[in-house]
C-alpha cells in the first residue's frame, strides 16, 4: 500500500534507521567493563543529552521522549499511536486513584507525556468530572475509584483498570484499519492474558479472578485459559500449545526470562517486514516499537552491569533486534 | 477557425497538461521523501534531488508534443492551416499516448523514486542501483513520446 501522506515520514525514519543499534553494537557495549564505560559508550552514540551528564535513568527516559519528539515532528495523525499510549495513560490514572484514596503526596509518581497529565487526573477524580476522561476510561475509572475507597483493595482496582486498559487496546487496534496495529493490539492482550494465567496460578488465584483480570482476545479463549491456569502450570502449557502458543509454553517452562525474552522477540519478528514498506503508517508504529525495544535491551544489559551479573546472565536476557 | 484546429489545440492542450500533471504528482511525491531524507541527513541532498528529478522528464516530453503540434499546425510560424476535423482529430490522436501515459507514469515514477530514495537513506553506496528502478519506469514515457512525435510529424496538413 502506497499512502502518500507518509512519505516524508517513511523516508526521514529510513535515514534514522541508520543509527538503531544492531546486535553489534549491543556486542560494544556487553563489552564494556561497567555501567559507567557503557553510559559513555552510549553518549558517543548521541544517547542522552549532549550537553549534560545523565546517570541511567535520565539517559533512558530522554530516550523514550526523543521517540515521540521525532514522530511528533512528522505531523502525522497520532490517533494509530493510541494502542501504545494507553498503558502510560492507565498507568497514571491507576497513580491518580491510588494517591486521592490514600491521601498521600508523591512527587514523580506521573509518567510525562500523556494526555492528561497527574494533576488534571487527580482533579477528574476529586470533582467527581468522569465525563472528562476518554470515553475508554470513563467507566473503569469510576468504578476502580469507588472500589478502593470502599475496600481498600489496590489489587482489584489495579486489575479493574489494566483490564480497562487492555480493552481499550484492542479496540485502538481494531480502528486503526491497519493490519499491522491491529495484530500487535490482539497479541498484547493475548499475552497479558497469558502473563496473568501464568502469574494467577502461581499466586493460587481461582479461576473466577482470572477471567475478571483477563480481556478478551482473538487468539486465546479467556474461559479455557483460565481453567487451564487453575488446572496447573503444565494445563496452561498444553492449552497454549492448542491454541497456536507453543513456542510460548516451550519459552515458559524454560524460564521466566525467556518467556519475556520471547515476548518482545515475537514483535520484533512480526515487524520486520515494515523495513521494507514505502509509504504506510506501519513503518512508524514498527520504528516506535524497535526504538522502545532497543531502550528496554540497553535497561538490562545497564542493570545487569550495575548489578555486576554475569555476560552469560545478561546475554540470555537481550532481545532481537529490529536492524 | 476550423474545427480541425480546435481539435489539433486540444490535443497540444492534452500532452501538455496531462503529462504535466502526472510529472508534478511524480516529482511531489518523491520530493516528499527527499525532504524526509534531507530533514536527517542533509549530505544525501545531491543524490536525492536526482532521484527526484526523474518523473519530472514526462511534462518535458509533453511540452515537446505541445510544440511540436503547434509548429505542425502553423501557429508558431504565424500562418495557421487550414485543417479539416479528420485531420485535427488525428493529430487529438497522436497527442494522447504521451498525454495519457504520461500522466500514469510520472506518478507510478514518483512513487519508485520514493521507494528508491529509501535504499539511498539506507545504504548510500546503492545509489547507481536504487536509480535504475525509478529509470526502468521512463521506457515507457519514451515509447510513448515516440509514438506521439511519429502520429503528429507523419499526419499530412
Amino acid at each position: 500500500m502506497f499512502d502518500i501522506k507518509y512519505t516524508y515520514a517513511v523516508a526521514r525514519l529510513r535515514a534514522l534507521e541508520n543509527h538503531l543499534f544492531s546486535a553489534a553494537v549491543l556486542e560494544q557495549l556487553m563489552a564494556c567493563q561497567d555501567e559507567a564505560g557503557c553510559l559513555s559508550l552510549l553518549q558517543e552514540k548521541g544517547w542522552g543529552d549532549p550537553n549534560e551528564k545523565q546517570d541511567a535513568d535520565q539517559m533512558l527516559a530522554r530516550e523514550t521522549e526523543k521517540i515521540w519528539e521525532t514522530i511528533e515532528s512528522m505531523h502525522v495523525d497520532m490517533s494509530v499511536f493510541d494502542v501504545l499510549r494507553y498503558p502510560d495513560e492507565y498507568q497514571n490514572l491507576k497513580a491518580a486513584i491510588k494517591e486521592i484514596c490514600r491521601e498521600g503526596h508523591h512527587p514523580g509518581i506521573y509518567i510525562e507525556g500523556t494526555s492528561l497529565s497527574g494533576e488534571e487526573l487527580e482533579k477528574i477524580l476529586r470533582e467527581k468530572e468522569y465525563y472528562r476522561l476518554p470515553e475508554h476510561m470513563q467507566a473503569a475509572a469510576k468504578e476502580a475509584y469507588e472500589k478502593l475507597l470502599h475496600t481498600q483493595d489496590g489489587q482489584l482496582c489495579d486489575i479493574i483498570l489494566d483490564k480497562a486498559c487492555l480493552a481499550a487496546i484492542r479496540e485502538a487496534g481494531k480502528k486503526s484499519g491497519e493490519k499491522l496495529i491491529e495484530n500487535y493490539a490482539e497479541d498484547t492482550v493475548a499475552i497479558a492474558n497469558i502473563k496473568i494465567a501464568v502469574r494467577s496460578q502461581k499466586t493460587g488465584k481461582s479461576a473466577d479472578f482470572m477471567k475478571r483480570a483477563m480481556a478478551p482476545c482473538k487468539n486465546i479463549s479467556v474461559d479455557a485459559l483460565a481453567h487451564a491456569a487453575a488446572g496447573g502450570f503444565n494445563s496452561i502449557c498444553d492449552y497454549l500449545s492448542t491454541a497456536g502458543y507453543g513456542e510460548c509454553a516451550e519459552r515458559l517452562k524454560e524460564s521466566p526470562s525467556a518467556f519475556e525474552r520471547w515476548c518482545d522477540d515475537r514483535i520484533i519478528q512480526t515487524i520486520k517486514p515494515q523495513k521494507y514498506e514505502v509509504a504506510s503508517v506501519g513503518p512508524l508504529f514498527a520504528y516506535v516499537l524497535a526504538r522502545e525495544n532497543e531502550i528496554k535491551t540497553v535497561r538490562i544489559i545497564l542493570s545487569g552491569k550495575a548489578s555486576k551479573l554475569p555476560d552469560e546472565k545478561i546475554r540470555e536476557r537481550i532481545r532481537e533486534m529490529y536492524v | 477557425m476550423s474545427l480541425g484546429i480546435v481539435f489539433a489545440l486540444l490535443g497540444a492542450a492534452s500532452a501538455v497538461f496531462l503529462a504535466g500533471m502526472g510529472s508534478a504528482i511524480g516529482v511531489g511525491v518523491a520530493g516528499q521523501a527527499a525532504s524526509g531524507v534531507v530533514t536527517e541527513d542533509p549530505n544525501k541532498f545531491a543524490k536525492v534531488l536526482i532521484m527526484q528529478l526523474l518523473p519530472g522528464t514526462q511534462g518535458i516530453y509533453g511540452l515537446l508534443v505541445g510544440f511540436i503540434t503547434l509548429a505542425k499546425i502553423g501557429l508558431l510560424g504565424g500562418s495557421m492551416a487550414a485543417l479539416d476535423p479528420m485531420t485535427g482529430l488525428l493529430i487529438l490522436g497522436g497527442c494522447l499516448p504521451i498525454g495519457i501515459v504520461g500522466l500514469v507514469s510520472g506518478k507510478y515514477q514518483g512513487m519508485t523514486s520514493a521507494a528508491a530514495i529509501g535504499i539511498v537513506a539506507k545504504r548510500e553506496d546503492q545509489f547507481g542501483k536504487a536509480m535504475l528502478f525509478p529509470a526502468m519506469v521512463e521506457t515507457y514515457a519514451i515509447l510513448a513520446l515516440l509514438t506521439s512525435v511519429l502520429v503528429i510529424t507523419n499526419v499530412p496538413v
